[in-house]
């Protein structure tokens, strides 16, 4: 039985809200519409006031999946110590959601580097950009479909020998 | 440096400003080795900072593209090579998730033990993060004992596992060396002499001027920006957020254990370097604690349930010893990974490092995502220094403690 | 002819000698990325002196220095930068790649990470190790030092000679594995 006063709230609000717990973390699934509206009342209302980790999974090749990309937001509360997972999914070609830096701007580096791995895009984001790639690489890595080794752009680079002039 | 700029905002950071009298200056990605592969474009007016934009990924290698292909026990190697100051800490944070997916319960021997492993590499990190502020603001000396110190508990480390540094130490249900009498013996010579050093180092530093005219005031960051901007561990704890995983949401053996965990209120670079050496004592404390209380007994999860590799005397004397360890070895079908999701989180000496694990049932995880500390960290670096000089930035930049390889990965 | 000569006059080659000033004043670029270079700040540290083979003037300005240590994994953003620094040392240079990251590529047989150095600098010492010990850099700073003493000259000419200017022939492009099959993806997102 999960009590946690923000969960019940949530439950409230949202009319398909899926509330699970795995080994002590509450998880909580919404639908991507109404996500923002609910990070902001667990910021606002319910003490949620530190985002601790923003990530992204592509469940292409996972058993039983029904949507291909799951956004993952853990929040934590700095009182009471209550942790809180919030989660959505997205599917191609709609893979817009809104960017929350508007409520935690430690979020703008985090939601650069989902786009940067995965491609999908924060609408009023202010620095829509790659964070850890070069700006000039054209592919999402960490998505299923882009092999570990990569398609040869590590040796895309000219070779200095001895005799070249410098 | 290298490629032109490909959009807008680094070609704006670029080109020079309208107001002649501000300049572009870029710094790194290649500077004094502390702080390896991070490069910073700074706008400056004369000596004043006006506007810095950091640019990483100079280390990008795809640890978490290799963690859907390495399995649980094979990615621990990798996770020593993220912060590779205290790789023990990256070990125990690892299987604290892995074991928390797997819901297996370590024996207290093996609880002990990671406790005493990851408070020694704490201490290793804040003395290679406080040597390297000293360094940086041309404290030469104060570098060369903490690297000394360091030496020391790289000696401990090796005595307890061979290597004395990316150790791979933890495996799934215990650890891969049991402590021996020598390890605490030297473990307990490094507790009998590390508070005259630590002494000796502060008489260096504490009271001088130079030093605090360039640490004190310097960087400040609020306890609001603190929290907004995502920032745990010593930084936060400078700025006055008492958060602390090992005190709120106790691990391991902390919940046993005596001690504080300082905080200070300035939020300066001065505050930050204090909390660190602050930490060093309270750890010693913890790891004293540890050592006189070491419980006997099982370090790994017992052989029947089927996830930690036997010792050798049970894999040459017993059928069931020799079965297990080459299912385990051979076809991993001695783990039982659920297909489920978890966050496991403990207090590295950065911050809070965290390893988000999507398990699919095999024994190779699905999506290994490391929370990095040294990332959000790095977000924070223009607000702090905006207004100060560029002397500041390579004080600011010492005390965020950014360690590339995090920050990258 | 050597019983005509005082004591303290030697005869030798001036090749000899400008080999023997150069071997013991090597002037490392540490151009330390990763994990390597913590075992780099290490040997220059107290315990295991580096500045005892001479090469304790750590700078890091490449205009000043002679031998470029890699020390660390070099990825595909970090690479131009590298090659600039090399291109800004002066001759005679050497190159140490440290460890197994910047020899071969290491653990990390990803999309970034650049296997092995050599494909596109030329490197005169390996040390493997992931990290290597102190110990080991150090042995590898004084073999160098006995190739300079051995094969060095005063203008240089031993990096003329076509085994030193060619790129290696043993580096071939390996096929890329780890890509599931397009047939296996699907939006619906279940195994085909």
């Amino acid at each position: 039985m999960i009590e946690s006063a923000a969960v019940t709230d949530l439950a409230q609000r949202i009319t398909d809200l899926r509330v699970d717990e795995f080994r002590g973390d509450v998880r909580v699934v919404l639908p991507s519409t109404e996500l923002f509206a609910a990070l902001e009342v667990l910021k606002q209302q319910h003490g949620f006031d530190l985002l601790v980790d923003m990530t992204c999974v592509d469940y292409a090749l996972y058993r039983d999946a029904t949507d291909r990309f799951g956004l993952v937001y853990l929040l934590a509360n700095t009182q009471t110590n209550e942790r809180l997972t919030v989660r959505t999914f997205l599917n191609e070609p709609q893979l817009v959601v809104r960017s929350v830096v508007a409520l935690w701007p430690g979020a703008n580096w985090l939601e650069r580097e989902i786009w940067d791995m995965f491609g999908i895009t924060f609408d009023g984001h202010p620095d829509h950009r790659r964070i850890l790639l070069p700006q000039e690489f054209s592919a999402h890595p960490l998505r299923k479909d882009y092999p570990l080794q990569g398609r040869g752009e590590r040796h895309h680079f000219p070779v200095i020998t001895r005799g070249t002039p410098t | 440096m290298t490629t032109a700029p490909a959009n807008q905002k680094t070609a704006d950071m670029a080109r020079p400003d309208e107001r002649d009298y501000v300049w572009t200056l870029n710094f790194g990605p290649q500077h004094p080795a502390t702080h390896t592969t991070l490069r910073l474009v700074l706008k400056l007016d004369g000596e004043r900072v006006i506007d810095a934009m950091p640019d990483i990924g100079y280390l990008h290698s795809g640890f978490e593209k290799l963690g859907e292909h390495l399995d649980y026990n094979q990615y621990v190697t990798i996770t020593d090579r993220m912060n590779y100051i205290s790789p023990m800490a990256n070990n125990v944070a690892w299987h604290h998730a892995v074991e928390k997916l797997m819901g297996i319960e370590i024996t207290p021997r093996c609880r002990y033990l990671r406790t005493i492993v990851a408070e020694l590499a704490r201490i290793s990190d804040h003395l290679l993060a406080t040597g390297a502020m000293g360094l940086d603001v041309g404290a030469f000396t104060f570098f060369l004992y903490a690297f000394y110190q360091r030496e020391v508990i790289n000696d401990v480390f090796e005595t307890l596992c061979g290597a004395r540094f990316t150790n791979s130490y933890t495996r799934t249900g215990g650890v891969s060396q049991d402590a021996t009498p020598l390890v605490v013996e030297k473990i307990r010579a490094f507790l009998r002499g590390f508070p005259k050093t630590l002494q000796d180092m502060r008489q260096l530093l504490y009271r001088n001027r130079i030093f605090i005219d360039r640490m004190q005031g310097v960087g400040r960051l609020s306890r609001e920006e603190a929290i907004a901007s995502c920032a745990s561990g010593p930084i936060a704890r400078a700025s006055g957020v008492t958060r602390d995983l090992r005190r709120d949401e106790p691990y391991l053996a902390y919940a046993d254990f005596e001690f504080e965990v300082p905080c200070m209120t300035s939020g300066d670079c001065l505050a930050r370097f204090l909390v660190r050496v602050a930490e060093m004592e309270e750890s010693l404390k913890i790891v004293d604690q540890a050592v006189e209380n070491l419980p006997s007994g099982p370090v790994n999860v017992g052989v029947d349930e089927r996830t930690a590799l036997p010792d050798k005397t049970q894999v040459y004397q017993s059928i069931e010893g020799t079965i297990s360890h080459f299912e385990l070895i051979m076809t991993n079908r001695g783990f039982e990974v659920p297909c489920n999701e978890v966050y496991g989180a403990t207090e590295a000496p950065n911050g809070e490092l965290g390893f988000y694990i999507v398990g699919d049932g095999s024994n190779v995880a699905y999506r290994a995502r490391c929370r990095p500390p040294s990332f959000v960290h790095f977000a924070l670096f223009p607000q702090l220094i905006r207004g100060h000089t560029l002397s500041d930035v390579v004080a600011v930049l010492g005390s965020l403690n950014i360690i590339a390889a995090e920050l990258d990965r | 002819m050597s019983e005509y000569l005082p004591e303290n006059v030697a005869i030798g080659q001036l090749d000899a000698l400008a080999n023997w000033c150069r071997k013991n004043s090597l002037w490392p670029m540490p151009f330390a990325t990763a994990c390597c270079g913590i075992e780099l700040m290490a040997t220059g540290a107290s315990r295991h002196d580096i500045a005892r083979f001479g090469a304790e003037v750590f700078r890091f300005s490449p205009r000043q220095c002679d031998l470029m240590i890699v020390a660390g994994r070099v990825v595909m953003k970090m690479l131009p930068v590298l090659q600039r620094i090399w291109q800004q040392m002066h001759e005679p240079k050497w190159c140490i790649s440290m460890g197994a990251c910047a020899s071969t590529g290491g653990v990390f047989d990803t999309y970034s990470v650049v296997q092995g150095i050599d494909r596109f600098l030329p490197v005169d010492m390996y040390v493997p190790g992931c990290p290597p010990r102190p110990e080991q850099l150090i042995q590898s700073v004084i073999d160098l030092q006995d190739q300079i003493q051995r094969g060095g000259t005063v203008d240089g000419k031993e990096f003329q000679l076509d085994s030193r200017q060619l790129p290696k022939r043993a580096l071939v492009d390996l096929p890329i594995i780890g890509a599931p099959p397009a047939s296996a993806i699907s939006p619906a997102g279940r195994h085909a």
